[in-house]
């Protein structure tokens, strides 16, 4: 079995885990055997491009989209082995932030209903009870909860819509949560300003994360470690400094050439980053990323590479490594 | 050189039910043949209604005041044939959401072909041959294959190299490239920036590319303009902007990129709050609310485009940056 840098028993442990989907008559392999730990009060970084399977193991980890096979263990509990009344108290513990904080907040709804509405579900009765949590996470993301609690969503932008779904992903005083490209879809200045409360209110409620993006310098910001994932599959996965530092797989590599830098005297190299991601409806044989890598050969379409440690604490799926 | 394009004190006025809303705001800006122009700033800052005012595509109920001049011609006095003429043929554009320029409905060579033959006096086999040449300089695979497809069976990065080869058919003079690449994944959007780049050395095009992100433009753009609250604050050309930032407002952009040499869990210095209500316009600069170098006539009194030591720098500001910027923020 793998056990990828966690010292300590971890808060979330994914085995081996497979997602399909049917498609018509075919099946989309949106995750293929990933296995990855995360310890309490640490935050993973999970990066990759569009399409690679990212959100869709993130609704996994939360049961909200069933496994083929593999275990999700959280606090050591099988997830997917949980139904009914069970795996709702477990959901307490457990949140999700969504990428477009617009769309993902009900438009005929008030904001203090809609960050009151995980409290109700939990069956919280007392609503002085209510309004008092309500009020306490709306201060905790930075917004004034006499302005705000009764103004509509679209009275918002697209930041504070962010804030107001961390304030609710927050009333239930969760131990995790699964934050899936919570800045992708803001401006450069709002990213920041999120960024910023997500650390914040990590210290602040002893939360552990898994924070979803494609881009690399926006998870490097806020992650312990870093997961590099690529068609269903992990790439590479090693402390943040590390993996960023020395790259030991061809695509995190590749990932890190793409990041336009904010210095004209950086000349972007033009054609490092060539072809798109394969159909995952019929992935390649071997390393999945042997379409685009060039340093692919016979084996690498023979073979599925393994994740093995290639340093301390850091592991990558890759027949010929970088050195 | 000669100037291609000059854009004289442009005024874009949207009535709202909040009130009137200016968009655009005295912006001043020309470019020569060949050159790239970068425009910057925050959602909202008025990027789009910008070009939009230079495509002379703006909402019907749109007030447009001051001038455009493109190749010669005052767009503004053009009948509305010419100027559909000459969109598509000398003056090109490419949205951030390819689906905006592409139809649904009709077959990638479909739209391909009749872009060209509309401005081109080219028969069917020539305007196909050109559309599979096209579609195999924006990086297509199989172009051939690709014609006979609609937009709904590409992925995002591949319309959008669609888009662009549409865009780029007629062999424009200027290409404006509105967020080209928001919407896509860093490796596509490195693809699709390479790909502009290329076809612009090629073809000898000017190009704006407008972006909220400085780190796109700084590798990218001969000059580049920063937008706030509907004005340019600043202009320089990308060398001696990036080596001194003169206004606060392109520091701060700068400073909240996340850096990839900055260890993890660094606090990033974000700017705080956001832009003012474009119906409400402030008396002093916009940015004061939000400048940590505000004081006195920030509030009372607007900042006008000031000119820098260097050759075509300038900024709108009461205290400009005194100590070299650089990428240390
Ligand atoms: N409900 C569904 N039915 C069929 N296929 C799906 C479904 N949801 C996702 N997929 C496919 O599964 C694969 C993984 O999708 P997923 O949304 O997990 O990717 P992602 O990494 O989160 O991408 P993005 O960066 O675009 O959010 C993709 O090929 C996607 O098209
Ligand atoms: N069709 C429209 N009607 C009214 N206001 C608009 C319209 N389009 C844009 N605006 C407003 O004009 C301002 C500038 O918008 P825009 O040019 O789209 O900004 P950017 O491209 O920089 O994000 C914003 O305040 C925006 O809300
Ligand atoms: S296994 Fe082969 S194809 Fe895959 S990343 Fe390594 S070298 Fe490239
Ligand atoms: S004029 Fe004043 S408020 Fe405006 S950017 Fe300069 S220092 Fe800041
Ligand atoms: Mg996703
Ligand atoms: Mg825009």
């Amino acid at each position: 079995m793998m056990q990828l840098a966690v010292r300590a028993e971890p808060l979330l442990d994914v085995d081996h885990l497979v997602v399909e989907y049917g498609l018509g008559n075919k099946t989309v392999h949106a995750v293929s055997g990933v296995s990855l730990q995360v310890a309490r009060g640490e935050t993973l970084g999970l990066v990759g491009e569009s399409g690679c399977g990212k959100s869709t193991l993130g609704r996994a980890v939360l049961q909200l989209r069933r496994a083929k096979s593999g275990r999700v263990l959280f606090d050591g509990e099988d997830l997917t082995a949980m139904e009914g009344e069970a795996l709702r108290k477990m959901r307490r513990r457990v949140q999700l932030i969504f990428q477009d904080p617009i769309a993902s907040l009900n438009p005929r709804r008030r904001i203090g209903d809609i960050v009151a509405e995980p409290l109700i579900i939990a069956g919280v009765k007392d609503a002085a009870e209510r309004k008092r949590r309500v009020h306490e996470v709306l201060s905790a993301v930075g917004l004034d909860p006499e302005l705000v609690a009764n103004r509509l969503p679209h009275e918002f932008s697209g930041g504070q819509c962010q804030r107001i779904c961390i304030a609710r992903s927050l009333v239930l005083n969760p131990e995790f949560i699964v934050c899936d490209e919570p800045v992708s879809a803001l401006d450069v200045s709002i990213r920041a300003q999120i960024l910023n409360l997500l650390e914040e209110m990590k210290a602040r409620f002893g939360l552990t994360l898994l924070f979803i993006a494609h881009d690399l310098a926006v998870v490097k910001a806020v992650s312990d470690r870093v997961a590099v994932m690529y068609l269903g599959r992990l790439c590479e996965v090693g402390p943040s400094e590390q993996l960023f530092a020395k790259p030991v797989h061809p695509y995190t590599d590749l990932l890190l050439q793409a990041i336009p830098v904010p210095d004209p005297d950086v000349r972007p190299v033009e054609g490092v980053a060539v072809g798109e991601p394969p159909s995952p409806i019929a992935p390649p044989s071997g390393c999945r990323f042997r379409t685009r890598c060039p340093r692919a050969d016979q084996r690498c379409s023979a073979e599925i590479p393994e994740l093995r440690e290639v340093a301390p604490g850091q592991f990558a799926a890759c027949h010929h490594p970088l050195a | 050189m000669s100037t291609l394009l000059t854009i004289a004190d442009v005024v874009v006025e949207l009535p709202t039910p909040r009130g009137n809303l200016r968009a655009v705001d005295h912006v001043d800006l020309s470019l020569e043949a060949g050159r790239t122009l970068g425009i910057v700033g925050e959602s909202g800052c008025g990027k789009t209604m910008l070009s939009r005012a230079v495509l002379q595509l703006l909402p019907k109920k749109a007030k447009l005041t001051g001038r455009v001049m493109f190749d010669g011609q005052d767009l503004a006095r053009l009948a509305p044939e010419s100027l559909r003429r000459l969109r598509g043929r000398d003056l090109a554009v490419v949205f951030q959401d390819p689906m905006t320029s592409l139809n649904p409905v009709l077959t990638i060579g479909t739209q391909l072909m009749e872009t060209i033959q509309e401005h081109l006096e080219l028969d069917a086999s020539a305007a196909m041959a050109r559309s599979i040449e096209l579609l195999t300089a924006v990086g297509i695979p199989a172009p051939e294959q690709r014609l006979a497809q609609y937009p709904h069976q590409c992925s995002g990065g591949m319309r959008q190299r669609i888009a662009i080869a549409i865009a780029l058919s007629c062999e424009p003079k200027l290409l404006i490239a509105d967020e080209p690449t928001t919407a896509l994944d860093v490796t596509i959007q490195a693809q699709i920036l390479d790909l502009l780049a290329r076809e612009q050395r090629r073809r000898h095009m000017a190009m704006i590319i407008i972006t909220h992100d400085l780190g796109v433009v700084a590798g990218r753009a001969d000059e580049v303009a920063v937008m706030y609250a509907g004005r340019v604050v600043e202009r320089a050309p990308t060398q001696a902007l990036f080596k001194r930032m003169h206004m606060p407002y392109t520091e701060a952009l700068l400073a909240a990129i996340p850096k990839l040499d900055a260890a993890p869990h660094t606090p990033l210095p974000a700017i705080s709050g956001r832009p003012p209500d474009p119906t409400r316009p402030l008396r002093g600069c916009s940015f004061a609310p939000r400048c940590r170098y505000a004081a006195g006539r920030c509030h009372e009194a607007k900042p006008a485009l000031t000119s820098a030591e260097t050759p075509g720098h300038l900024y709108a500001c009461f205290h400009p940056i005194q100590m070299a910027a650089g990428v240390d923020a």
